[in-house]
C-alpha cells in the first residue's frame, strides 16, 4: 500500500479562493433579505440620529433553507458527567447551536437568524438605492466643489507606481517581443524547466512602462438644503417628536446621497416660529397652541435670505399633529402654496399615534387645497409607518406620475 | 510553527501503516494532502469535495464555519477525509507533529471503515467520486454559462432541488424500481395464490390493482419522479434533479454511520497510538488531544465519544480487549451495521449509565434535565434513536401524481408520532411546486388532526381533513 503526501503549496493556496463567487452570491441575497425587512431594522431608535461610519448590528431573517423536518421540539439526548439529575437546567435556550460535528446533519431546523454587522452609510444606502428625488433639478452652483474626484485621462510615459497600467505594460513587452523576433516557444519551453535562468528571461524595459494619466476633476455640485418645520407645541408628546425625527433624519440622509453640500435648518412653532439648533428642536418643548402658518412664513423668510431657489435645491417637510387654530388655516394654505413654487418638494406629515386621528383634528383634509405636484402629504401612525411614508412620498413612480 | 517536515510525516505514515496491517484493518491507497485554514474551511463548505458545484448554499456555509472559527466558537477539525478511492485527507498546515501524526492514525481508521461497511460499498463507488463530483461541478458550470439558460434559472432550480434532496428512500441497498418493474410487481401481487383445494373452496374474487395509476407503489425519491415523470423539463433541469439525488445518496452513508465510523476511527488512532511507543513528550500530547476529541459535550451525543465507548464495550464483551474474538466480532458489526442498529444492539442499560446518558426538553427559558439512564434509559435510548442518522429526517411518499385529474402531486407524510414543522413545509412544497410545475398536495398529521397542505398558484393554504 502507498500513501502519497502532497505537500503545501503557498502558490495554490493564494491561488484558490474557490469559494468567493459562491459567498458573493451569498451576500447578496443577505442584502436583498436586508432590503425586505428594512422597515422593522429602522423602526428601531438605535439607528435613528447616529454617525455615517458607525457600525450597527442588525438583525435579519438569514437566507434559510429549507427541507421537511419535525417540528415538535422533543429536545435532546446528551451525556453528563456523572452526577445528572432530573430537573437539572443544562442551558439556556437559545444560546447557541450544537458544536459542528456532532449535530445530526442536515436534519434540524436550525436557527437561521443572522446578525449581521452593517455600517449606517451601507444601511442608508440600500434603503434608499431605488428612490429617486423628486424634481432633482441642477440648479446653478453656488459653490464649486473642486480636488474632489479624480479623473482618467490618456495615458503617459511617466509616473508615480500606482498608475502603472499593468496590462499596457504587458502588452508592450509583448509587442516588442514579437518585433524582436525571439523564438517564443523555446523560451516558453525553457521557462518550464527550472530553475529559471536569467537568459530565459524576456525582461521589461522602461520603455514599456505605461503609466495613466489622472487629472483632479473639477465637478460642479448643486447645494441642497433640507428645511426641518416641526410643531413644538405642548401637544407633541416625546412618541410623536420621535417619529418626526425619523421623517427628518431620513430626508436628510436622502438628500446627503444626493447632493454634495447639504445643509440643515431648524424651524420650531407653536403660535410664534424661530430658527432652533437641531438639540432644541427636537428636545425642547413648549407649551401653547399652535400657528403652523407662523413655521411657513418663518421658512420662507429663511429662504428669502439665505436659499436663493435659483442657487439651492430646497427641500421642506413639515411634522405636527395636526392640530392648528381654525383662525389659522387660510393662511397656512396660502404659504404653503408659496412654499410649493420655491421648494423642489414640499410635504407634510401628520403623526397621530394609532387610533387618535379619529377625535383629533387634523390638517390633512384641509391641505388638498395645495394644489401642487411637488406637494406630499402623509398620516403616521406608528414606527413601522415611517419607512414606508417617507417612500411614497419621495418613490419614483410617484415623482414620474406627478 | 509547524514542528514536522514532510519525510517525518512519511516516516511516521510507515510505522503506522504497519500497525494497520497488524490490527487486520484493510483500507484504500491513501492520500494526504497539507492545507492551511482557508483551504480547509473551503473544504469544509464543499464536503470535502476537491471538485464541486458552485451554489451560494456553500458560500454560507464557508461564512459560517469562518465565523465561529473566528471567533472561537468552534476549532477546525483536524482531519477530513472523504469517502473515496484512493482515499483523500486533509491535514492541517499549523498542526504539531502529535497533532498529525494522531490524525493520520485516525484517518486510516476512516479508510478502512469506508471500505468495509456495508452502507459505502453497497451506497457508493469510491474509485469514481472524485471525478464524478468534478464532472457534475463542470456540467453545472456549464448550465450557469449557457446564455439561453442564465445563472439564475440555475440557481433558482437548483434552491428548490437542494430543499427536496433528502426526500429520497434512506437505504441505498435496495434498487429503485422502473415503472415498468412496479407494474410487473403490482400484477404478480393480483394474482390469486395457488389454492391446493381448489373443488373445495369458492374461486376468491381477485382485487383488480389499478395500474393507470402513477406511481403504481408509493414513491420517496421525490426528485427522480419529478425527473421521470414530468414531461416538459430541459435537459439541463432533468440533470441537475439527477445530479442533487446523487449527492444526498452519496451522504446518506455518512448520515447513517457517524457515531459508529468516528468511534471506529478514534478506537483504532488509540490502539495505534499507544502500539507506536511514542517519545514521552509526544505521549502527553497525544493524552491530551485524545481527551478532547472523544469527552462528552453537555447538550448532545459527542459521536466520537460514544462511539469510542461503545466499540470498547463489544470488543470486552465479545472476547475481552485484544482478543481476537473481541476483534472478530467488531469487524463483523463494523461491516453490517449502521448507527440505528448499532444503538439497538448495542447501547444497554449499563453502558447508557457509564456515560451518564439522560434527555433534555426545554421548558420555557432552559433546558431541563428530564430522565436520566438510571431510570428511564429506555425513554432515553428510544428518543436517540428517533435522532439518528436519517431516522431524523421525515418520511414523505408520493401517492399519486394526478391528484383530481389536474395532474396535482398528491404525497402522505408516513406520520409515527411527530409532526411536520409547517414553516419549513409550506416552504419546502412551494419548492416542490416550482419543480414540479404544478400544483402539489401534503397530507400530513398536525396535533393529532389529519391535515391536507396545499401549494398552488393562490400561495399555501392548509386544512383539516376527515
Amino acid at each position: 500500500m502507498t500513501t502519497v503526501f502532497r505537500p503545501y503549496e503557498e502558490s495554490e493556496a493564494l491561488r484558490s479562493d474557490r469559494s468567493a463567487g459562491d459567498r458573493q452570491r451569498h451576500r447578496e441575497k443577505l442584502r436583498r433579505s436586508l432590503r425586505e425587512n428594512i422597515a422593522d431594522i429602522i423602526a428601531e431608535e438605535s439607528i435613528i440620529g447616529r454617525d455615517g461610519d458607525k457600525i450597527v448590528k442588525v438583525p435579519i431573517r438569514g437566507i434559510k433553507e429549507y427541507k421537511f423536518v419535525y417540528g415538535d421540539n422533543e429536545g435532546g439526548v446528551g451525556t453528563g458527567d456523572g452526577d445528572t439529575k432530573p430537573g437539572q437546567i443544562i442551558g439556556q435556550a437559545g444560546d447557541g447551536e450544537p458544536q459542528p460535528g456532532q449535530g445530526r446533519a442536515g436534519s434540524e431546523p436550525g436557527v437561521d437568524y443572522y446578525e449581521t454587522e452593517i455600517s449606517v452609510d451601507e444601511l442608508i444606502e440600500i434603503m434608499f438605492e431605488d428612490l429617486e428625488l423628486p424634481d432633482m433639478e441642477r440648479k446653478v452652483l453656488r459653490e464649486v466643489m473642486s480636488d474632489s474626484t479624480f479623473k482618467r485621462r490618456g495615458y503617459r510615459k511617466r509616473g508615480p507606481r500606482v498608475h502603472l497600467d499593468r496590462k499596457r505594460t504587458a502588452k508592450a513587452r509583448i509587442r516588442r517581443m514579437i518585433a524582436s523576433d525571439t523564438d517564443t516557444a523555446e523560451l516558453r519551453q525553457n521557462l518550464q524547466g527550472e530553475p529559471e535562468k536569467p537568459e530565459d528571461r524576456f525582461p521589461y524595459r522602461r520603455e514599456d512602462l505605461t503609466y495613466k494619466r489622472v487629472i483632479t476633476d473639477v465637478r460642479e455640485e448643486s447645494n441642497a438644503v433640507v428645511m426641518c418645520i416641526m410643531d413644538t407645541s405642548g401637544s407633541m408628546d416625546r412618541m410623536k417628536k420621535y417619529l418626526a425625527r425619523s421623517f427628518f433624519f431620513l430626508l436628510y440622509q436622502f438628500v446627503l446621497t444626493r447632493y454634495q453640500n447639504v445643509e440643515l435648518v431648524f424651524i420650531g412653532h407653536h403660535t410664534e416660529a424661530k430658527e432652533v439648533t437641531e438639540e432644541d428642536f427636537f428636545h425642547k418643548g413648549e407649551s401653547g397652541g399652535t400657528m403652523i402658518s407662523s413655521g411657513y412664513k418663518k421658512a420662507l423668510e429663511i429662504i428669502e435670505d439665505r436659499f436663493h431657489p435659483e442657487l439651492w435645491n430646497i427641500y421642506a417637510f413639515h411634522c405636527s399633529d395636526g392640530d392648528n387654530f381654525d383662525s389659522d388655516n387660510d393662511a397656512t394654505i396660502r404659504a404653503a402654496r408659496e412654499l410649493c413654487e420655491v421648494c423642489n418638494l414640499f410635504g407634510y406629515g401628520e403623526i397621530k399615534p394609532l387610533g387618535s386621528h379619529y377625535y383629533e383634528s387634523s390638517m390633512l383634509e384641509r391641505f388638498r387645497a395645495v394644489d401642487a405636484k411637488n406637494f406630499h402629504s402623509v398620516l403616521i401612525e406608528r414606527r413601522e409607518d415611517v419607512y414606508p411614508s417617507f417612500r411614497s412620498v419621495l418613490s419614483k413612480e410617484r415623482a414620474e406620475a406627478g | 510553527m509547524t514542528n514536522w517536515t514532510l519525510d517525518e510525516l512519511a516516516r511516521w505514515d510507515d510505522r503506522i501503516q504497519e500497525k494497520v496491517r497488524e490490527f487486520g484493518l484493510d483500507c484504500y491507497p491513501q492520500e494526504f494532502e497539507v492545507c492551511d485554514q482557508n483551504a480547509m474551511l473551503g473544504y469544509m463548505a464543499y464536503h470535502g469535495m476537491p471538485s464541486h458545484y458552485p451554489h451560494w448554499s456553500f458560500g454560507k456555509a464557508f461564512e459560517k464555519t469562518k465565523t465561529m472559527y473566528d471567533h472561537g466558537v468552534s476549532g477546525l477539525p483536524y482531519e477530513m477525509v472523504i469517502n473515496s478511492d484512493p482515499c483523500l485527507a486533509y491535514l492541517m498546515r499549523d498542526n504539531s507533529l502529535c497533532l498529525q501524526v494522531l490524525t493520520i492514525a485516525h484517518v486510516y481508521g476512516h479508510n478502512d471503515f469506508f471500505k468495509k461497511n456495508f452502507n459505502f460499498a453497497t451506497g457508493t463507488r469510491a474509485t469514481d467520486t472524485i471525478s464524478t463530483f468534478k464532472a457534475r461541478a463542470d456540467r453545472v458550470r456549464r448550465y450557469q454559462e449557457d446564455p439561453s439558460i442564465s445563472a439564475t434559472a440555475v440557481e433558482d432550480w437548483l434552491d428548490s432541488c437542494h430543499a427536496l434532496s433528502f426526500s429520497r428512500s434512506k437505504n441505498p441497498s435496495v434498487p429503485r424500481l422502473s415503472h415498468e418493474a412496479q407494474l410487473r410487481r403490482a400484477m404478480e401481487a393480483a394474482e390469486p395464490p395457488e389454492d391446493p383445494f381448489p373443488l373445495l373452496s369458492r374461486k376468491p374474487e381477485p382485487p383488480e390493482p389499478d395500474l393507470l395509476r402513477v406511481p403504481v407503489e408509493p414513491d420517496e425519491d421525490l426528485l427522480l419522479f419529478i425527473r421521470d415523470h414530468r414531461r416538459d423539463l430541459e435537459d439541463w433541469q432533468r440533470d441537475i434533479l439527477t445530479i442533487v439525488d446523487d449527492e444526498a445518496r452519496y451522504f446518506i452513508p455518512q448520515i447513517e454511520t457517524k457515531i459508529m465510523n468516528e468511534g471506529w476511527a478514534s478506537f483504532w488512532h488509540h490502539k495505534i497510538m499507544n502500539a507506536l511507543d511514542l517519545p514521552q513528550e509526544l505521549h502527553l500530547e497525544f493524552l491530551v488531544r485524545h481527551n478532547q476529541v472523544v469527552c462528552p459535550h453537555p447538550r448532545s451525543i459527542n459521536p466520537y465519544h460514544l462511539g469510542f465507548v461503545l466499540w470498547h464495550e463489544i470488543e470486552k464483551k465479545f472476547g475481552g480487549a485484544d482478543t481476537p474474538e473481541g476483534r472478530r466480532k467488531m469487524f463483523e458489526v463494523r461491516e453490517s451495521d449502521r448507527d440505528t442498529s448499532f444503538l439497538r444492539r448495542f447501547l444497554d442499560a449499563r453502558t447508557m449509565q457509564a456515560v451518564d446518558m439522560f434527555s433534555y426538553a426545554q421548558r420555557g427559558e432552559h433546558y431541563v434535565v428530564d430522565e436520566i439512564a438510571d431510570e428511564g434509559w429506555e425513554d432515553i435510548k428510544a428518543k436517540l434513536l428517533r435522532q439518528t442518522g436519517t431516522a431524523s429526517m421525515p418520511v414523505i411518499k408520493i401517492h399519486d401524481a394526478d391528484y383530481g385529474g389536474t395532474r396535482g402531486l398528491y404525497l402522505v407524510h408516513e406520520h409515527e408520532g411527530r409532526d411536520l414543522e409547517v414553516t419549513h413545509a409550506e416552504k419546502t412544497l412551494g419548492h416542490l411546486r416550482h419543480l414540479w410545475g404544478g400544483k402539489v398536495w401534503l397530507r400530513c398529521s398536525l396535533r393529532g388532526k389529519p391535515t391536507l397542505l396545499c401549494s398552488g398558484p393562490d400561495g399555501f393554504d392548509a386544512k383539516l381533513i376527515n
